[in-house]
């Protein structure tokens, strides 16, 4: 039994050694950096403990950009992208011709590089010194003014970020939906039509309730995923988003930790947490929500 | 090689609180002698299984000891054992061929024990050619009926010549037709190699068919050990009697009184026992058909299925809901009648104490 | 019941469904359609549309000698290569045995760390980087492969999905090659891998499209361009190469960056969605 126990350990050793030293310390550690006053990165001292870091954090406008701005992002992002790929999900699952050719392409933005694909919505929405820029002249056509969508007002820029968010994030959730929609038993369609089910009395009826529990996953995925942007506004704004005003909770925690004006831990710790904090809320309200409306 | 169980016991930890251990083996002594093809047989969780798990090494008893002759090899791992098992789902690898599930235990032999390649394909073929599978050997387990696959089970458990080999279940995956065939094909390779064989059942028909030797169990508790027919013709208590034989023996409530044995009213036999309540089952061919029969039932069914005939009836005094006599087809049955009257063959009838259900003389 | 009712003309509805499915597809392929297009007008030509033509008669690769010659982008390339992969083999040399140990070996405590295991799925990366960052600097291993590859080896997912699958396989397999004389070590590399092998190769691919496109911590790890990866080099490119308006030569470097990838999507392309649908996200 004894050497048995041993032979498990020494199994499960570089796990337990990377999860130790890279996942659990640094979760107690970032509780500990969030209370130390006036850590100091050079001479890893503090002065005292306390809460200040957190009010520091929400007191600085800058965290506050990024906390509106994230909220803003996951308001808009999560109900359109989830309804856009329930729309594509269904309309998908209803057709055989090119199927398989529309998700392949439909699943390409999953394997790009955000960083990469960004930078091309970047030129296709800015104006430069020659050019418009293609959207902006599309606008024209109808005959809508120009607005610099990289550089411009703050709502240009949210609806860029916006609009890019969702190219990124709707491959998963059509996968998702489309495989969950196959997966309803083509039993219950044909029972309904038998009875004289209208298409849409069966949509609602049958096939929102058959999938709910994978379109309540995709919300709360989508969710914890918003609130975890970052790459997306890098990719369209550049690395200094704190002057564009379209900094992220995430962005901040980074800028805090390194970059410009950066090597403060103690203000990253207590954002963080603060982040961690607001995921932990929704999902647990989620989950309450979910244990009377999801039927299957 | 003869297999010597002594007092072997298994507990295992109860699950709830508050109960007791779970006693899967219950003191179980026994000499399989060399040579024999032996069938543990028993209803599902009556510690057949166990036993042959623990006999592979694969569970250590609570008490008691493990011999292969005279080598005691209670507290010896499986692989120390030298013993063959197949599986009742066969467990072949699917990722191997045929030739390659076989030769892997060959594989692990170390040492001046260590084969070459050649050396493990050519007793691969020896054993292939044995259980017929030759033609098979570059196919993958998949591309293989399960008759097939519990070939190559067996071979892959006789290759390295184990001293003792061990089936579980080895035919309840199969389907009927092939079924028959498989008993048949176990008993002649255990037969060409000599090995020690023993294997599990709840089939009580494959285990009379094929065994030397079947050991009857229930609860963890040996019933009977003995030749087929003899247990078959002399059970001990009521439930071996019930659990041997097709279509079931039938069971009456019955007494003895003054010298006599009854099921209902009807007196069916003299007898030098005492008098008290007791069982009285007679086995499907113990029924004679007798207009001046001993024993009267109310007419259901009849089955003509051949040779035979099926007369299927009621009596308020059995235990079962129906009652089934195999008589030979030679009978006519009056089925306009709602009653039939048997006489009752005396050897095929066995009485059992209603308390004990151990079987007493009569 | 009649032939004319199956075979009847496709409706309005199918119509308008196959209109829907084409605008999504064609806003998913824009861009990468985009990109392509950029990338092979020559830069005078780019900048001489104002209106940007929408196809091109005289494609030139000269943008892709530039993206590999005005910025190191084949240093960038290299580098993300050997990251990934040394990234996605230690980490199934880290995964495997713990999967193993949780699916087949018995030990004192194993629930209490599997369950402990589980907990820490719930833990999100940006919580922990902090100290990690902390970690690796004081460790002075900023600017160097191990400290840019160490936190990223172990995945709890993954460990969690491979131990589903290692459960799937029948335990008389196991007893199986135990009777025969089988070392657990044996049994792990020639049943248990082989078997598994669709879900290693699954959990193979996540990995390195993870690899591939991550950001954030090479980006607190490295200022030294000579450990950039692609998505650090595409950002460098883009705040400092090119003199920072040669669009052309930007999307030929995104083009590079991106093409790997896509050309894993199209070879794996079922054995990719299938493992995203089972466990993959995206943030």
């Amino acid at each position: 039994m004894e050497k048995k126990n041993l032979k498990a350990w020494l199994y499960l050793l570089p796990a337990i050694l990377f999860l130790g030293i890279f996942m659990v310390y640094p979760l107690i550690d970032v509780f500990i950096y969030s209370f130390e006053e006036g850590f100091n990165s050079s001479s890893q001292t503090y002065s005292g403990i306390g809460i200040y870091n957190y009010s520091y954090i929400l007191r600085d406008p800058y965290f506050l950009q990024a906390l509106k701005n994230t909220f803003i992002l996951v308001m808009i992002t999560v109900p359109v992208s989830t309804g856009l790929a329930l729309l594509i999900s269904v309309g998908l699952s209803s057709i055989k011709w090119l199927k398989n050719l529309f998700q392949t392409v439909y699943f390409l933005p999953y394997v790009t590089n955000t960083l990469a694909v960004g930078l091309v919505f970047m030129i296709l929405f800015k104006p430069t010194a020659y050019s418009d820029g293609l959207i902006n002249l599309i606008l024209g056509f109808f005959g809508m003014s120009p607005v610099d969508f990289i550089d411009g007002p703050y709502w240009a820029k949210m609806l860029v970020l916006c609009i890019y968010t969702v190219w990124v994030v709707m491959p998963f959730k059509i996968l998702i939906l489309t495989s969950a929609l196959a997966s309803v038993n083509r039993n219950y369609y044909d029972a309904a039509r038998v009875d004289g089910t209208s298409k849409g009395r069966i949509f609602r009826k049958i096939t929102l309730p058959m999938i709910s529990p994978m379109l309540f996953y995709l919300v709360i995925t989508g969710f914890i995923g918003a609130f975890k942007a970052y790459s997306d506004a890098v990719a369209l704004f550049g690395t200094e988003l704190n002057a564009a005003e379209m900094n992220t909770i995430v962005g901040y925690v980074y800028d805090m930790l390194y970059g410009e004006g950066g090597g403060f831990p103690s203000y990253a710790s207590a954002a963080a947490i603060v982040l961690f904090a607001i995921v932990l809320t929704i999902t647990v309200i989620n989950l309450l929500i979910s244990r009377r409306h999801v039927h299957y | 090689m003869k297999v010597v169980l002594k007092n072997l016991t298994k507990k295992f930890p109860a699950r709830g609180k508050g109960s007791g251990d779970v006693i899967a083996v219950n003191n179980f002594s026994f000499e399989i002698p060399d040579k024999s093809l032996v069938g543990l047989l028993g209803p599902s969780g009556c510690g057949k299984s166990t036993t042959l798990n623990l006999i592979s090494g694969l569970l250590r008893p609570t008490e008691g000891n493990i011999l292969f002759g005279e080598d005691d090899v209670t507290s010896l791992p499986p692989e120390k054992r030298g013993v063959g098992l197949v599986f009742q789902n066969y467990a072949l690898y699917p990722h191997l061929t045929v030739m390659q599930n076989i030769i892997f235990p060959l594989q692990n032999l170390k040492g001046k024990n260590k084969l070459s390649k050649a050396e493990m394909e050519m007793k691969a073929y020896e054993i292939a050619k044995l259980v017929q599978i030759e033609s098979l050997m570059e196919r993958k387990p998949n591309e293989l009926s399960g008759g097939q696959q519990q070939r190559v089970a067996i071979a892959r458990a006789l290759v390295k010549m184990p001293r003792v080999l061990l089936l579980d279940e080895p035919l309840s995956n199969l389907d009927a037709r092939l079924r028959l065939q498989t008993r048949e094909e176990i008993k002649r390779i255990q037969q060409e190699t000599g090995i020690t064989t023993i294997f599990v059942t709840h089939d009580q028909e494959e285990a009379m068919s094929i065994s030397d030797l079947i050991v009857v169990m229930k609860d963890g508790i040996v019933q009977q050990i003995g030749k087929p027919q003899e247990v078959y013709d002399e059970p001990k208590n009521l439930f071996v009697a019930k659990f041997l034989g097709t279509p079931p023996i039938s069971v009456f409530d019955g007494y003895i009184n003054s010298g006599r044995l009854f099921i209902g009213d009807e007196a069916i036999f003299d007898t030098d026992s005492k008098d008290g309540e007791v069982y009285i089952a007679v086995r499907p061919e113990g029924f004679v058909l007798s207009e001046k029969g001993v024993l009267s039932c109310k007419l259901k069914a009849v089955e003509v299925m051949g040779r035979d005939i099926s007369v299927v009836c009621t009596n308020e005094k059995c235990t079962a809901n129906a009652i089934r006599a195999i008589i030979s087809a030679e009978n006519r049955v009056d089925t306009s009648s709602d009653t039939v009257r048997f006489d009752l063959k005396k050897n095929k009838v066995f009485v059992f104490d209603k308390n004990t259900e151990e079987r007493i003389a009569f | 019941m009649k032939e004319n009712k199956i075979k009847k003309a496709p409706g309005i509805g199918k119509i308008i469904t196959y209109i829907l499915l084409a605008v999504w597809a064609i806003i998913v392929l824009f861009p990468f359609y985009w990109m392509i297009l950029t990338s092979v007008k020559s830069y005078a030509s780019y900048n001489a549309e104002y209106f940007p033509k929408f196809f091109t008669l005289s494609p030139t690769f000269e943008n892709y000698k530039e993206a590999f010659t005005a910025v190191p982008l084949g240093q960038y390339f290299l580098n993300t290569v050997i990251f990934t992969v040394a990234t996605t083999a230690i980490m199934l040399i880290v995964i495997i045995p713990a999967a193993f140990a949780f699916s087949r070996l018995e030990f004192k405590g194993k629930n209490l760390v599997f369950t402990l295991f589980l907990a820490l799925m719930m833990i999100p990366n940006e919580l922990v980087v902090i100290t990690n960052f902390t970690t690796i600097t004081n460790l002075d291993l900023r600017n160097s492969f191990i400290g840019l590859i160490l936190p990223s080896v172990t995945s709890v997912f993954y460990i969690y999905l491979l131990k589903e699958n290692f459960s799937q396989i029948p335990d008389e397999l196991y007893y199986a090659a135990k009777v025969d004389g089988t070392s657990d070590f044996k049994y792990l590399m020639r049943v248990m891998i082989p078997i598994c092998r669709p879900t290693l190769v699954t959990v193979t691919i996540l990995k390195v499209i993870e690899c591939w496109n991550s950001y954030v911590w090479p980006r607190l790890i490295t200022d030294d361009p000579a450990y950039f990866l692609v998505s650090n080099g595409i950002q460098e490119i883009r705040e400092n190469g090119f003199g920072r308006e040669n669009i052309p030569a930007m999307m030929a470097a995104v083009v590079v960056i991106s093409l790997p990838l896509i050309v894993l999507f199209l070879i794996f392309r079922n054995k990719i969605m299938a493992g995203v649908a089972r466990g993959g996200t995206k943030g």
